[in-house]
């Protein structure tokens, strides 16, 4: 047993609904008690779509286990073929039907429908949302993709993006525009966007593109085995990967590496002097493996950024992300429980989180700026505007997207200027987010997890007091926290303005 | 149609019943808005990580202030051996009492999985009780899919509470249901106005004010979704009293009414007491029902509030009603406010989610009613709809809030004839 209070990922059959919605002409009969139909909402309302999810519930009841709940679930299976007429049925069961027992799939292949059946294996009380997805695009390649003959031109598969993921929709244009600048035409992109129909094609592109290794992994594996696609390995998020990847699609094809880099702003914009403040700022990065590795390669190599934290929650990407963080000095922090992050990130007092909406949520406690980066997003993640976050037009966006929460390089250097003139008041936070300048009351209370429990017993001169206020407030928060450990580590029990200076030498860079 | 139908007439009224996929949350969602009304009370999840991913997904946005409700998430070893599941779960109440001294009421919420295993909550807080005692009150009820639908968690949670509750024969009016505080507040004026002042409301925000029901209590619903508590207060020997719920100006006044009458309250007290308020609110609705007035409105079924609310709307505000759907209808509970408006809607119980998705498609309402899993495909299809769940989160009882609760409903209307882009897709 497990308290959990927020989850990162749901249960594996949100991951089959991701899939399942992700695609077309497929259709998902999940063995479910009533209730669990509030994954449509995570669709409709999260991301905004404007079809129910292709997924038809049992919706049993207490009553109907006394009696026959296979039935219930036959009926439904051919109701919903009735109705919809899929290409492609999908049957599962969630938590609690996976205690009862009635073999979905058993029973669904037994009712002798039209169309292929794949029957999913996905243990509630072991797994999670990502394998959901990974597992079930497996079975449906399984099933139906099978040798084909390859297309005369070059061309690839795009391979992992799903419904609900993490500006899927606008990484498939993004790289389908890069790869056809290189010659390669898309073949079929799935699960997102394809039809069972192109999943029986698969065979006809050249190789794959794994865009996500969370949900893609496994089906490009098999299809690197039984159709001889090998595919591709690095994840173009960032400058650097981006051009790592072209390389490696032109290995794959056979031409020449190529000497020229990719057409984004990202490199002059951290090379301009505006930037020169970014340097050395210290980021914590936390969300699924794929995206915290390339954004900790951005952060430090692009950026100029300090990574003082990483980690993921999905614990199938631990050993890259542990290896990753090894090779920055850093001990990777592999948790689902997002005390344990919020912990670590008080702990560290990073001045800027790279996460997912749990540490942005954090971020807004503890007063430390935020960008998302990653899966579990809510709806703000899913912009109108066209926002990637791989190719040259997704370097772009993490630049914009992470220096955007940061105060603006030119302001800085004037509130520190300034910071005692009155029309500077410092509690009016970066200009450009008039809505969101932080609370000075929250900002300057010591958290409860940090520093709360150390500093009790000890108290600020007023002198020091003082001398704090006049510390900029977007570091203010982190002067405080760092000067009352270092009080408590020398055994310090008034803080004067000598210890405050003390503490700031000490944990100078 | 006079609404004259004498009561057997009504309940002989034909009641459309279906058996499908229901789009419904299940009764743990209830969990979001009772913690923050009873606020030394946490909520312990005994389920799945498919509950907890409910609790934050139904949340919509998350309540970042630590939650005062967690899951306990069962794994692959829990399901092996009930023994155990027994000892991890005291393992992780002592846990978390350790860490959250301020908590005096500790519910153990039953899920689909720990009923469906079995695991014996009822007896496990009763002995996690006598451990805490006299600190921490453990009580369990059932938010399971299986056996609640949303708004039945905190029927059954209540339910709970009340069969805790000692016996007290004193005459006092109990109210049952959670309410936002500005709204109880409101409502605890118009009783002292009354000269109603021996008060009970349940649940109550804190557990330490004394409380007890007996067979001098007279208690009244101000929530229409709480069969099993009312059903265990007439155990407990206390008297109900039947109104039509206190929404709108008219549906306030006849809830008071009903409570007047039963307490001896004199008319002139009753009218003084009532009067201004009910006023005020007729013009507030009146105002926001120009928008409303002959539109037409169609129901999914939801919260339990639709019967009450569609009488408002039509019988305050002028809308045509088309299909008014609920989970359960409680004759009990929702008969007066039924009776008024069964003769001119097809009243439906329970669902089929796919065939009333096509009867809404075939009516076209001006206005649809629905969970948050159907809104945004409705509204693609050209539909104005008003998500169910903002009505159990938001201030809508009695006279100050008649008109807003008017205005959730003329919002999306007022939206849809603004917006000249379309954005049926």
């Amino acid at each position: 047993m497990k308290l959990s209070v927020w989850t990162y990922e749901g249960p594996p059959h949100v991951g089959a609904i991701r899939v399942a919605t992700g695609m077309k002409r497929v259709h998902l009969v999940l063995h479910a008690p009533q209730g669990d139909t509030y994954a449509d909402l995570l669709f409709t309302m999260i991301e905004r779509r404007n079809h129910r999810p292709p997924v038809t519930y049992t919706t049993f009841q207490a009553r109907d286990l006394g009696s026959d709940t296979a039935t219930l679930f036959k009926d439904a299976c051919l109701e919903a073929y009735e109705r919809f007429k899929p290409d492609l049925l999908l049957v599962g069961a969630s938590c609690t039907a996976e205690l009862i027992q009635d073999d979905p799939g058993g029973l669904a292949e037994a009712l002798g429908l039209p169309v292929p059946v794949v029957a999913l294996e996905l243990p509630s009380y072991q797994r999670k949302e990502n394998f959901g997805a990974d597992e079930t695009f497996y079975q449906i390649v399984r099933k139906l993709a099978h040798p084909v003959e390859r297309s005369a031109e070059i061309t690839c598969n795009l391979i992992g993006p799903t419904a609900l993921g993490f500006r899927h929709r606008d990484d498939i244009v993004e790289i389908t525009k890069l790869l056809s600048e290189l010659g390669v035409q898309v073949n079929v992109c799935a699960p997102m966007y394809a039809t069972p129909d192109d999943i029986a094609n698969l065979g006809r592109a050249h190789f794959n593109v794994l865009m996500y290794p969370e949900t893609g992994e496994t089906a490009c594996r098999h299809m690197e085995r039984t159709l001889g696609l090998p595919f591709t390995k690095t994840v173009p998020i960032g400058v650097s990967a981006t051009n790592e990847f072209v390389d490696e699609v032109l290995g794959l094809i056979g031409r020449a590496r190529s000497e020229c880099s990719v057409d984004s702003r990202l490199p002059w914009y951290s090379a301009s002097v505006d930037s020169t403040y970014l340097t050395g700022k210290r980021v914590f990065i936390f969300g699924d493996g794929s995206h915290v590795m390339t954004a900790a390669r951005i952060a430090k190599e692009e950026i100029g950024f300090d990574v003082v934290g990483m980690g993921c929650y999905n614990r199938e990407l631990a050993r890259p992300v542990r290896a990753m963080a090894k090779e920055l000095g850093l001990e990777a922090l592999i948790t689902e429980d997002y005390l344990e992050v919020e912990a670590e990130i008080a702990d560290l007092s990073p001045e800027l989180i790279l996460g997912t909406q749990m540490e942005r949520h954090i971020g807004k406690r503890l007063g430390i700026p935020c960008a998302v980066i990653s899966a579990p997003v809510h709806v703000q993640d899913f912009p109108a505007r066209f926002s990637p976050q791989m190719g040259a037009e997704g370097a772009n966006v993490i630049f914009d997207t992470w220096v955007h929460p940061l105060v603006m390089g030119l302001e800085e250097h004037l509130l520190t200027m300034f910071r005692e003139d009155f029309e500077f008041s410092d509690t009016a936070g970066p200009s450009h987010h008039a809505a969101h300048s932080p609370n000075q009351e929250i900002v300057d209370q010591p958290t409860s997890i940090a520093a709360s429990d150390q500093s009790a017993n000890i108290i600020w001169l007023s002198d020091a007091e003082k001398e704090l206020r006049k510390i900029p407030f977007f570091v203010r928060g982190k002067a405080r926290r760092n000067t009352e450990k270092y009080a408590t580590d020398h055994g310090v029990a008034q803080i004067s303005i000598e210890t405050l200076y003390e503490a700031k030498a000490h944990y100078a860079r | 149609m006079p609404n004259d139908l004498s009561p057997s007439a009504c309940s002989a009224a034909p009641i459309l019943k279906e058996r499908g996929q229901h789009e419904v949350f299940c009764g743990l969602t209830s969990i979001i808005w009772l913690h923050r009304k009873m606020q030394d009370a946490f909520f312990l999840v005994v389920g799945s990580r498919t509950c907890a991913h409910l609790l934050q997904s139904a949340a919509g946005v998350m309540i970042f202030a630590e939650p005062r409700f967690a899951t306990a998430i069962l794994e692959e070893t829990d399901l092996a051996g009930m023994a155990d599941a027994h000892q991890e779960l005291e393992r992780v109440v002592s846990d978390l009492l350790s860490r959250r001294s301020d908590i005096k009421r500790l519910f153990l919420v039953g899920s689909c999985p720990s009923e469906v295993i079995k695991i014996d909550l009822a007896t496990m807080a009763k002995k996690l009780s006598q451990k805490y005692h006299p600190d921490v009150n453990v009580v369990n009820f059932s938010g399971s899919g299986i056996e609640t639908t949303f708004t039945q968690g905190e029927d059954a949670c209540l339910e709970a509470v009340i069969r805790d509750l000692p016996n007290d024969d004193k005459t006092q009016l109990a109210v049952l249901g959670a309410l936002p505080d500005v709204v109880q507040d409101q409502m605890m004026r118009l009783f002292t106005d009354m000269g109603i002042d021996d008060v009970l409301v349940l649940p109550q925000q804190t557990a330490g004010i004394p409380a007890g029901v007996g067979k001098n209590t007279h208690f009244i619903c101000a929530q229409p979704f709480l069969g099993a508590a009312y059903d265990e207060m007439v155990r407990r020997g206390a008297n109900a009293i039947h109104a039509p719920f206190p929404f709108g100006a008219n549906g306030t006044t006849e809830w008071l009414a009903a409570i007047a009458k039963r307490f001896g309250i004199d008319q002139d007290k009753f009218d003084a007491a009532t009067a201004g308020p009910k006023a005020r609110a007729e013009r507030a609705i009146a105002k926001v029902s120009e928008t409303l007035a002959g539109r037409s409105i169609f129901f999914f079924p939801d919260s339990q509030l639709e019967v009450p609310l569609a009488r408002f709307l039509s019988d305050e505000c002028g809308m045509k009603l088309t299909e008014v759907g609920s989970p359960y209808i409680h004759r009990a509970l929702v008969g007066e406010d039924l009776k008024l408006i069964e003769h001119n809607a097809v009243i439906s119980e329970g669902q089929d989610v796919e065939k009333q998705l096509d009867r809404v498609t075939a009516c076209n309402p001006d206005l649809t009613v629905c969970g948050l899993g159907l809104a945004n495909p409705l509204e693609a299809q050209g539909l104005s709809t008003k998500w169910a769940i903002e009505l159990v989160f938001s201030p809508i009882h009695f006279y100050e809030q008649a008109a807003d609760l008017a205005g959730l409903f003329a919002r999306p209307i007022v939206r849809s004839d603004l917006l000249k882009v379309g954005g049926a897709i």
